[in-house]
């Protein structure tokens, strides 16, 4: 059996990156140039990735399925990220975020990893001011900052409601820079379809282009993989709708692990489903619950009417309204963590509480504080996102409560990585959401952001040079070699098995499928019963994928339907992963909850004995199941707790 | 509430850049007015894909409203009727049963058509690649708040940078300019001291590469204003128009 090293450096928790970086190798100027490093993605850890590696000098291929590197997903990020910069001085340090991090994650990341994401998170903001990103200040010239779930300090930095766009803007503009040096290469409307290895090491990867439909090969001296999170797995979800998990996969069937795949967010600010053909959801922001308070009827009687259209929110008197996060939470009310608040939404609705037509919604309601603060203050921090729930939801805000029920939202699993954020294969990196990351099993508001940000600015351009400075005498290989030639033939083949079904189902009635045996038994609650049903569905879906599925036009063309079914190919295999992790896991910890592991009042009930490590999934083989390989976390610096946001 | 609407649309097709277009017209039945103008075409593609067709290609991700990856001319109006949204934000209860809906991609010679409603809008990026950024690499920056900068500068500075390329504006004018685009970045940049020092040579960079790349020119008729999802304000060009020609004069 492999064993897992993670290469944590020694020394004191504070002074491991320091150490690291002094003992490191690295690759002096004139040998930069002779190196090729292919980057795919251009969200915040792609394109901060590429712009470093090309301001150091590399030879950079950037690739991105979408138009433009500006449309990456990155973009729709709305509230924050978080720094500890204690600019507020409130008490906020790097070993504070460090710990609300780890905590916030219920502890399941690792420490050495999250302690480094904290050091450099104060880099970032002054990297971004210094691109010209525009955060909020305040009428002295400084810099704002708010406070976001998880912390007891103010240490988000913003702008407006759209901090997500800002920095990938400043990020894509670094990179444009380079662009126009000829540093970066950029590869817009491509695919990554598989990766290259030789002798062991990555070496390229084999990419679709989407205009043309054809298959071309890239070499690269090594291969950085920032392709996101795989939460459309859902199908519904918050993601856009060209997020995938495929690059993922694609390396974890060439013998990358794919650690804690289980672990996924589930938000509880957002709207609603309004019905079959709904193709996404939209995130309400988590700052609504600051002033917003959340309820359904105390009777089951209202809750009929209201679904039916008999009764209106306003007709419920205040004495037949449930405030259940605050009957339940009294010390944190409607401010508990999204993983918290989401279950307590869903056992309302499971409990014939819920409202909206569907029954799977619950009001979050502005009255109060509308009442107690006025229209006019209420309208200044939240007017943009009342505006748009209007435009989706036709209804206002201001003289109704908002409905809301909790969607995926963002994945803390994704591929193994060591501390260089090199996976087990040598020579490919991951960063950004597509690494299994330093959340944890609960990401906290803000961090995301933050973690992309340190991945591709300051851990990967340091780390990967640790890797390339071995490399300096390989030369550029030929793309003729016959690895190349055999990737590219695996996706050929691939590809038209697909087009040469010709069955009777379209992609997305097959991933619609897929999403709901994901929500129902591998969603917000799981059981060990409702994950052996999921992994029987999946079985059997995917059988019904690969004999069903119709897709039109052909394979050497622009063919959208071709794209969403290799996705859809490879969130079947995530899908069934997912699920054994889950079933694997018997403890309930951050977003993962397993309703045999809960405390009395119904928390997540941790099995620190036997589940504190990361699970890494080794594949093995088509329809076989992949072995369980451990890298057992040590918690030398921090006491682990149970999380407790009653008193 | 819900309600479902029965509407004709006519759509442009086109195989390619260099390939003839034309309207085609599909009706499409029970669409739920809760519904997204994009799952209207979502259903209009399964519609298409059960009679063994090939779907309508439109771009389109995020259906946030903040990519700008979706387009489309609805009714003679980039994004469409509603004010202040992309396509993916519009919503089908702005439309009446038995309407008929014409769609047809950004008509600009900066923006050829791929497929169908597809059309490339590198040229975006091309801009941004000649000047619309601050030089500085990573590392080795000062602290974020070593240079205060006003409030009212910052603000305005983001109302700029609040554009999302998605080219509704060039859609939008008579003569094909993006200056309402290549303004935004500009004014954004040069309101911040850290994108003051470079203003000049960006103004000018930019400006060039845009005249380059085949827009046209701007004649203020204020279109783009009108018609952008994010209210970014004419007020832009002015300051780029004043940045461009103190570059020349300097010159």
């Amino acid at each position: 059996m492999a064993t897992i090293d993670s290469k944590i450096p020694q020394g004191p928790l504070a002074e491991k990156w320091s150490y690291y970086k002094s003992h490191q190798k690295l690759v002096n100027p004139a040998n930069k140039r002779r190196l090729d490093v292919i980057v795919v993605g251009t969200g915040l850890a792609g394109a901060s990735a590429a712009a470093s590696l090309g301001e150091l000098g590399f030879n950079v291929l950037n690739f991105c399925i979408q138009d433009s590197p500006r449309r990456a997903h990155s973009i729709a990020a709305q509230g924050g990220i978080n720094a500890a910069k204690n600019y507020q001085n409130d008490g906020d340090s790097v070993y504070r975020l460090f710990y609300d991090t780890i905590k916030g994650g219920d502890y399941r990341a690792r420490e050495a990893n999250v302690h480094r994401l904290a050091e450099v998170s104060n880099n970032i903001i002054d990297q971004c001011v210094a691109q010209g990103v525009p955060f909020a200040r305040e009428y002295g010239g400084l810099l704002d900052n708010r406070s976001f779930g998880g912390a007891q300090v103010s240490r988000t930095f913003y702008a407006k409601g759209q901090t997500g766009q800002q920095l990938l803007l400043g990020a894509y503009s670094a990179l444009s820079r380079q662009v126009n040096k000829g540093t970066v290469k950029l590869y817009t409307r491509y695919e990554m379809l598989d990766v290259v290895i030789i002798d062991g090491r990555a070496r390229g990867i084999i990419a679709r282009n989407l205009v043309t439909g054809k298959i071309e090969r890239f070499f690269g001296h090594a291969v950085v993989l920032g392709t996101g999170g795989y939460g459309n797995t859902y199908f519904l979800s918050t993601n856009a709708m060209g997020s995938n998990g495929s690059a993922a996969v694609q390396i974890y069937k060439k013998g990358a692990y794919f650690a804690n795949p289980c672990f996924a967010q589930i938000h509880p600010t957002c709207i609603p489903v309004h019905g079959d053909i709904q193709s996404k959801l939209t995130l309400m922001s988590e700052s609504l619950r600051n002033d917003g308070r959340i309820w359904v009827p105390k009777k089951k009687e209202d809750a009929e009417a209201l679904r039916k259209g008999l009764k209106k929110p306003t007709d419920i008197p205040d004495e037949d309204r449930d405030f259940y996060l605050e009957r339940r939470y009294p010390a944190f009310g409607n401010l508990v963590p999204r993983d918290v608040a989401s279950r307590a939404a869903k056992e309302r609705c499971d409990a014939g509480f819920g409202v909206n037509n569907t029954g799977l919604a619950v009001f979050l309601d502005f009255k109060y504080a509308i009442d107690r603060l006025g229209k006019d203050v209420v309208a200044a921090r939240y007017g943009n996102l009342f505006q748009m729930y209007e435009k989706i939801t036709d209804q206002n805000p201001y003289e109704t409560p908002m409905m809301i029920y909790p969607a995926i939202h963002y994945t803390m699993g994704g591929i193994w990585v060591d501390y260089e954020l090199q996976t087990s294969i040598k020579g490919l990196f991951a960063i950004g959401e597509a690494n299994f990351s330093d959340h944890g099993a609960n990401r906290l508001g803000a961090s995301a952001l933050m973690q992309g940000l340190a991945d591709g600015y300051f851990v990967l351009p340091y780390t990967i040079q640790n890797y390339l400075s071995d490399q300096i005498q390989v030369p550029r290989m030929s793309t003729d070699l016959p690895e190349f030639a055999e990737a590219e033939k695996a996706v050929n083949d691939k590809i038209n098995k697909l087009m040469n079904i010709k069955g009777k189902r379209s992609v997305d009635s097959l991933h619609k499928e897929l999403g709901h045996i994901m929500w129902d038994f591998v969603g917000m609650a799981r059981t060990k019963e409702s994950l052996e049903t999921a992994m029987a569905k999946i079985k059997a879906l995917k059988k019904e994928f690969w004999s069903n599925v119709f897709i039109p036009g052909n394979a050497d063309d622009l063919n959208t339907e071709l794209e969403k079914a290799l996705r859809l190919a490879d969130f079947l295999e995530i899908g069934y992963l997912m699920a054994i992790d889950a079933y694997n896991r018997n403890e309930s910890c951050g977003g993962h909850f397993r309703e045999e592991f809960q405390t009395e009042e119904g928390e997540a009930l941790r099995q620190d004995d036997q589940y504190s490590y990361v699970a890494c999934w080794h594949y093995q083989g088509e329809d076989k199941d992949p072995e369980l390989l451990k890298e057992d976390l040590t918690y030398e610096f921090v006491q682990r707790q149970q999380r407790n946001y009653k008193s | 509430m819900e309600n479902s609407i029965n509407i004709t649309l006519k759509v442009w097709r086109q195989r390619g850049p260099k390939e003839k277009g034309a309207f085609e017209n599909y009706e499409l039945k029970n669409v739920s007015t809760d519904s997204s103008f994009l799952e209207m075409m979502d259903m209009l593609n399964e519609q298409l894909v059960a009679e063994g067709k090939e779907p309508v290609v439109f771009d389109h991700d995020c259906r946030e409203g903040i990519c700008g990856m979706c387009s489309l001319y609805i009714n003679g109006h980039p994004h469409g009727p509603d004010e202040d949204v992309t396509t993916c934000q519009l919503h089908m209860r702005k439309f009446k049963d038995g309407e008929t809906i014409t769609i047809e991609p950004w008509r600009s010679a900066g923006f050829p058509v791929i497929r169908d409603l597809m059309v490339d809008r590198s040229a975006y990026d091309k801009i941004i690649q000649a000047g619309g950024y601050v030089s500085v690499n990573t590392g080795g920056v000062p602290d974020a708040n070593a240079i205060p900068i006003s409030k009212v500068d910052a603000d305005e500075a983001m109302d700029s940078a609040s554009c999302i390329g998605c080219g509704a504006c060039v859609a939008a004018c008579k003569n094909g300019s993006a200056m309402l685009f290549v303004s935004a970045k500009v004014s954004q940049l040069a309101l911040l001291p850290q994108g003051k020092v470079e203003a000049a040579r960006r103004a000018k960079a930019m400006v060039a590469k845009m005249d380059e790349l085949g827009f046209g020119n701007c004649t203020n008729t204020g279109a783009c204003e009108a018609e952008c999802p994010k209210n970014v304000s004419i007020s832009n060009i002015a300051r780029l128009n004043r940045e461009f020609l103190c570059a020349k004069i300097k010159d």
